[in-house]
Parts: structure tokens; C-alpha cells; sequence
């Protein structure tokens, strides 16, 4: 028993955390809800070559095999930098092909390399950024998949960074077997779980720094009681969901991914509207930065497994 | 990162597990709160000791099982989920025993852990005073030099179970020209049954005897009834409280069992329609999960060498929230029942409601979060 990130473990954040500071993610995310894919594009890239998408490819297919706390701490990084993307549903299609020997052959390979960008979604539901990827696989009594171009109409997410179509079966019934579906909506589940977590814990930085430096009666309004406990709570919330993630990405057991998920989501969710009320007005402009968090808290809450949806998967047992 | 247990822990947990099996009443002894309780609880400390399982973290010389801290988890895990009774030594093996073992001396050690260990001797703590609540270092019971030790004078409370325990222990002020109230505060044990003392039991929520105040005039404590450092009590006893706060008070067993109870009669019970109650067994189960999985944390941290500082207030706010949750939800799975005092959660929900006051109240920990975890200024409390 050692549940403690390894060393290799807290390098490889580190890495990550550095290469998207330097990436300007921001100015990546504005282009990206207007439809420029270009700088988002080449961050995909980047992240391909750390080696990110290669931890949901087996190794036969030029990955690394399913290395879940790595792509815990890896999707946790995505959502710190508020990177724009499909990228839990690229990963979850790797897992997904997966059970397919000639579908591994043809995507995963280029999945892994970044060369391939993906989606995927439950039937009925939205694909994310269905206008940016080359392949769209749509999850229902079986699996279909379609090819570029035949995206559809946009659909505006509150996050403007997500970018929604349709998700309408398409074709004929891919042959990819009910356990790697599954495995493909369970890991969906985790990596949404590791990416919430990721944009409360920058919410809960940026919302820190503010109150040290924005003064009222003469104070820094960080001194003041009612605020400081409710960052506490903040704060709280976020730890005690880090270690299900963790443990969620040891066992990937069905429930302990929907315990993550809930709880991440949930304390994700709690750090927006803690970010939101300390900052005040100013939080409820666009222009801040800060919003850019701020919208990806709520649909993350819900994407792949609603609280609601969770807690049930948790009483199944 | 991994969570898999040796094949000596697997060993040990099967061995706490049997013995427990074998051990444990049938039936719930009564309330720890009451004379008779208390004296059935103390019964089952000796018979935890007989065998070394009252204290499985102490030294064997003291009557332990020299068990480190992933150990003493399981054992904890596995008391629970045996429904073993509560701890009526809990405060002196979790708050007096850590600072014997910090800063006590080798003869003061050996003179007051074996008879804890057995139950012989149990120890009431006596932090509190009616003008020092939060605002600890304000206290104003006083410690006087005289011969061969200490006289001491004032008023503790809130001292729990001290009505019907044997000894005490807290800080006192020694030296009252002190700089400052942090100094000049001296830990000191002494007898309940000593001459000058005078225990007035306080009737909780529920009426229970749970509590109680002490009126202290000119009570003598002998020199070896100094813990440390004349003048160090401060800095000492929040070494015990951190412990308090922290993984000793309430381990993840306590609440990994209560949820599995909870989830059980959920099931037993369960209305389809009623979501809203579903929900919450749920986060009932999840709370205790994160929890344990959070201690672990601060387990594998302790285990490579590192200290677990402020970060036991968030372990406090946790617990003491989560418990009155789980608490709540099990009164209304209950229906009309859940409003009876003697039903099976009651004695449960009266105390879970104490938790966010006692060891430091949460709005103190919160304060401690924010500052030394967020790095937030200093304000007015």
C-alpha cells in the first residue's frame, strides 16, 4: 500500500502542467468557440506527442496500454489549462475500437499519434466538436460510426468552447463487443471526472489570488470570515474527491468511476459558484478569463453520467 | 500508486477479524453516556487488553502490538464492521497517549499506559473553560508552584464522560506575567478523585451525563504529574489536538461500517419513488469511501516519512459533516420510528451533532484552512 503518486507520476503532470502554461490556452479557447481550429489543433498535437492519448492504446496499436492514473493526472492538467476539445471522447474511442481488430488497425494507431481527432456520443445526445474531428461514433443499442463532413447543425453549448452536433446513427452496426462499449462509456465517465476536477482546482487558484488582492472596507477581502469559509469549503470538497479519482483509475470498478464522477463533479460545479460570488460582477463578464472555467463547470457535471445517474450506479454496487 | 494490501496485513486483518468474530457482544452493551454503561464499556477494555487489542499501535511493553498506522487502520475497519462498542478510553488512548509518547518520561509512560491500556485507569480531557471556548489560550485555570508540585485552581467543562472517569488532562496557566497567552501554560494530569475536586455531570442534548464540569480548588498535583516542559503546554497540547483533528480520532472504519448499515436497511426499505433518500445513501456511501481513501493518502504519507499538518482541519470539517448527513438520513429511512430516543440511530445522530463543535470548532478549522492551506490573510475571528 502506497497511495501516493510516484515520482514518474508527479514528472509527468509537472510536464504537462508546463507545456500548457507555456500554450497560452486562453487565446486557444477563444479561437476554438469561434470555430478556428488551428491553435486548438496544435495543442492536440503536443498532448499527442507527451504521450497522452497513447495511454488509452494498447501497445500493439503504437500505445502504451490503458494507463488510467496517468490519464487521471493527464485529463486533470486539460481541465486546469481549460483546454478546448473532444479529448475524453478520443479517448474513450480508443477504448472503444479497441474491441475491434480491424478498427484498432485503422484508428488507434493514429489516435495515439494525435493524428486522428475523434468523438463520440450516447445516441440522441450531442457530439462534442462533431465540426473538428475525422471520425464520429455514436453509442446506442449498437455502434455506428460516421466520417467527416456530415456533422450537422451547431449547437451552442453554455460553454462556448463546446461545440455540439447531433449525434444520429449512421451506417451499419460497428462490430466492436458490449465490453469495450462499456469500457468506452466508463472511462468517458473517469476522464470527464479527472478534467472537472482539473477546472475547480484552477477555479478555486484563480478565485484565491483575487480575494488576496482585491481590497474593500480597507482589507483584503480575503480576511473576511464569510469568505474565507467558503473557499475552506472549496477547498475541502476538491480533496475529498481527488483520492476517489485515484482510486476509481486503480480498481475501474463501474462504481467507484461514478463515485469519482459525482464528486468531482459536484466539487467542480461548487468552486464555479464559489468563484463566481467572490469575484462579483466582474466574474460575470465574458471577458474575464476566469469564464472560461467558469462554463465548462457545469456541463462537466453532467457529461457522461449526471449526478443522478452516479449515485444510482454507486447503490447498484 | 497502488492500494493492494501484504500479505502480512491480509494476516493481521484475518486475526483481528477472528478474534472479533469471537469476541464481540451479541447484544449492543448500553450507553457509554450512562454509570452502567460506562462500567460495561470498561469491562470491555480489559477484555480487548487481554488479548493486545485495546492499543494495537503502542509498543508491546505498553501493552500494544507495535502496529503502524496502515495496521491500525484495518483494525479500525474491522472493529467497526464487527460492531464492537465504543471506545469509553478513547480520549486518553487519542489525545493523552500521543503526547505520553512525544513528550512524557520514560517512568511518567510507564506509570500511566498500562492501566489505560486495560481500562484500569480512564482519562477524562479538561481543555475548556467557561470563558475558553475557541479562544483557547485565553484560559485562566491556574497551576501555583508549591512544595513538591503544582495547586491547582478554576473551572474546566465540556470534559466528556469526566463524571464517571478516574483522571484528567489539561493545560493550566503557570506563569501568569507571561508575554503572551500562549505562554506560560503548562500540561498537567491529575487525579479526579483528588481532594478540591468537585465533578458536576452536564446533561447533553439528551439528557445523558456525557459531559461535566470541574470546579478545582487548590487541588495538589505531584511533580511527575508535569508533562513536558513547565511553560511548553501550549505547543504541547496542539500537538495532541492536531492528532485529534487528524487520522485518530475517527477512522474511515466508523463510517465505511455506519454507511454499509445505512445502504443495508435502504435496501431493506427502499421506496422506488423516493430518489431524493436514494441519493443520499449513496453520497452515504461515497463520504465514506473518499474518506478512507483520503487517510490512506495521509497514511502513505506518514509511512514515507512525511507530517500531516493543517491539512486535519479539512479531515475534521469532513467527518464532522458527513457524520451528521449519514445520521439524518438514517432517521428518515426510518420513518416514524426515527423520532424515537431509544431507536437504532438515535444515540448515533445526538452525537454526530456534537461533531462539528468538539476538537476545535469548525468554524476554527475553516480559519485554519483558509490561512494555512489558501494562504489567506489574518483577520478578526
Amino acid at each position: 500500500m502506497r497511495f501516493l503518486l510516484t515520482r514518474e507520476q508527479a514528472d509527468f503532470a509537472r510536464s504537462l502542467d508546463a507545456m500548457l502554461t507555456a500554450a497560452d490556452t486562453p487565446a486557444v479557447v477563444r479561437a476554438w468557440e469561434n470555430g478556428d481550429h488551428g491553435p486548438g489543433l496544435t495543442v492536440w498535437r503536443r498532448v499527442a506527442e507527451a504521450g497522452v492519448f497513447a495511454l488509452a492504446v494498447p501497445e500493439t496499436y503504437d500505445g502504451m496500454g490503458l494507463l488510467p492514473v496517468e490519464l487521471v493526472l493527464a485529463f486533470r492538467e486539460l481541465g486546469r489549462h481549460g483546454v478546448p476539445g473532444p479529448y475524453v471522447e478520443t479517448a474513450a474511442a480508443a477504448v472503444l475500437l479497441a474491441g475491434s481488430p480491424d478498427l484498432a488497425k485503422e484508428w488507434l494507431p493514429r489516435i495515439a499519434a494525435g493524428e486522428a481527432v475523434v468523438t463520440l456520443a450516447e445516441e440522441g445526445g450531442y457530439a462534442l466538436d462533431a465540426d473538428a474531428a475525422e471520425g464520429v461514433f455514436v453509442l446506442g443499442d449498437r455502434v455506428t460510426g460516421a466520417s467527416a463532413g456530415s456533422a450537422g447543425e451547431l449547437r451552442v453549448s453554455a460553454d462556448t468552447a463546446r461545440r455540439l452536433y447531433a449525434a444520429e446513427r449512421a451506417g451499419d452496426a460497428l462490430p466492436v463487443s458490449p465490453e469495450s462499449l462499456t469500457a468506452a462509456r466508463e472511462l468517458a465517465m473517469l476522464l470527464t471526472a479527472a478534467q472537472a476536477l482539473g477546472v475547480g482546482d484552477t477555479l478555486l487558484a484563480q478565485t484565491v489570488a483575487y480575494v488576496k488582492q482585491r481590497t474593500q472596507f480597507g482589507t483584503p477581502i480575503g480576511a473576511f470570515q464569510a469568505v474565507k469559509h467558503r473557499l475552506a469549503d472549496t477547498l475541502v470538497g476538491l480533496e475529498f474527491a481527488r483520492p476517489l479519482l485515484y482510486g476509481a483509475a486503480l480498481s475501474m470498478s463501474g462504481p467507484d468511476i461514478a463515485a469519482a464522477k459525482v464528486t468531482a463533479g459536484e466539487a467542480s460545479y461548487a468552486a464555479a459558484r464559489t468563484a463566481l460570488q467572490l469575484h462579483g460582477a466582474i466574474g460575470y463578464t465574458q471577458e474575464l478569463d476566469l469564464s472560461l472555467w467558469l462554463r465548462k463547470a457545469r456541463p462537466l457535471r453532467d457529461a457522461w453520467g449526471t449526478p443522478g445517474v452516479c449515485r444510482a450506479r454507486v447503490l447498484e454496487g | 500508486m497502488d492500494l493492494d494490501f501484504s500479505a502480512e496485513q491480509d494476516a493481521f486483518r484475518a486475526e483481528a477479524r477472528a478474534w472479533l468474530a469471537a469476541n464481540v457482544p451479541a447484544e449492543p452493551l448500553p450507553s457509554l453516556e450512562t454509570e452502567e454503561g460506562f462500567a460495561a464499556h470498561r469491562a470491555w477494555e480489559a477484555r480487548l487488553a487481554a488479548d493486545r487489542w485495546s492499543v494495537v499501535s503502542w509498543p508491546e511493553e505498553f501493552g500494544g502490538r507495535g502496529a503502524d498506522i496502515f495496521q491500525w487502520l484495518i483494525f479500525e475497519e474491522e472493529y467497526f464492521a464487527a460492531g464492537a462498542p465504543g471506545r469509553v478510553s478513547q480520549n486518553g488512548i487519542n489525545l493523552l497517549a500521543p503526547t505520553l509518547f512525544d513528550h512524557a518520561t520514560q517512568e511518567q509512560r510507564a506509570r500511566v499506559l498500562p492501566s489505560m491500556a486495560t481500562g484500569e485507569v480512564i482519562w477524562a480531557q479538561a481543555w475548556s473553560e467557561p470563558e475558553s471556548g475557541s479562544d483557547l489560550a485565553s484560559l485562566r485555570s491556574t497551576a501555583v508552584r508549591t512544595e513538591g508540585g503544582w495547586s491547582l485552581s478554576g473551572q474546566k467543562t465540556w470534559s466528556s464522560r469526566a463524571a464517571f472517569a478516574d483522571k484528567a488532562f489539561g493545560i493550566f496557566r503557570t506563569d501568569p506575567d507571561a508575554g503572551r497567552p500562549h505562554r506560560g501554560l503548562t500540561y498537567l494530569m491529575f487525579d479526579l478523585r483528588a481532594p478540591g475536586v468537585t465533578v458536576r455531570p452536564i446533561g447533553r442534548l439528551d439528557g445523558k451525563p456525557a459531559f461535566a464540569e470541574l470546579f478545582l480548588d487548590e487541588v495538589f498535583v505531584p511533580d511527575e504529574g508535569v508533562i513536558g516542559e513547565v511553560g511548553q503546554g501550549w505547543r504541547i497540547a496542539m500537538s495532541t489536538t492536531g492528532n485529534e483533528r487528524g487520522l485518530m480520532l475517527r477512522s474511515p472504519g466508523r463510517f465505511l461500517a455506519a454507511a454499509d448499515r445505512l445502504a443495508a436497511d435502504w435496501r431493506a426499505h427502499r421506496d422506488p419513488a423516493e430518489t431524493a433518500v436514494r441519493d443520499r445513501v449513496a453520497d452515504a456511501l461515497i463520504g465514506a469511501r473518499a474518506y478512507q481513501l483520503f487517510t490512506w493518502t495521509n497514511a502513505s504519507r506518514f509511512a514515507a516519512g512525511e507530517t500531516i499538518g493543517a491539512e486535519s482541519s479539512l479531515n475534521k470539517v469532513f467527518w464532522s459533516e458527513y457524520d451528521i448527513a449519514l445520521h439524518e438520513t438514517a432517521l428518515e429511512l426510518l420513518g416514524p420510528e426515527g423520532e424515537l430516543a431509544d431507536g437504532e440511530w438515535a444515540e448515533g445522530y445526538v452525537f454526530s451533532l456534537a461533531g462539528p463543535i468538539y476538537a476545535g470548532t469548525n468554524e476554527i478549522q475553516r480559519d485554519i484552512i483558509a490561512e494555512r492551506l489558501l494562504g489567506l490573510p489574518k483577520g478578526r475571528r
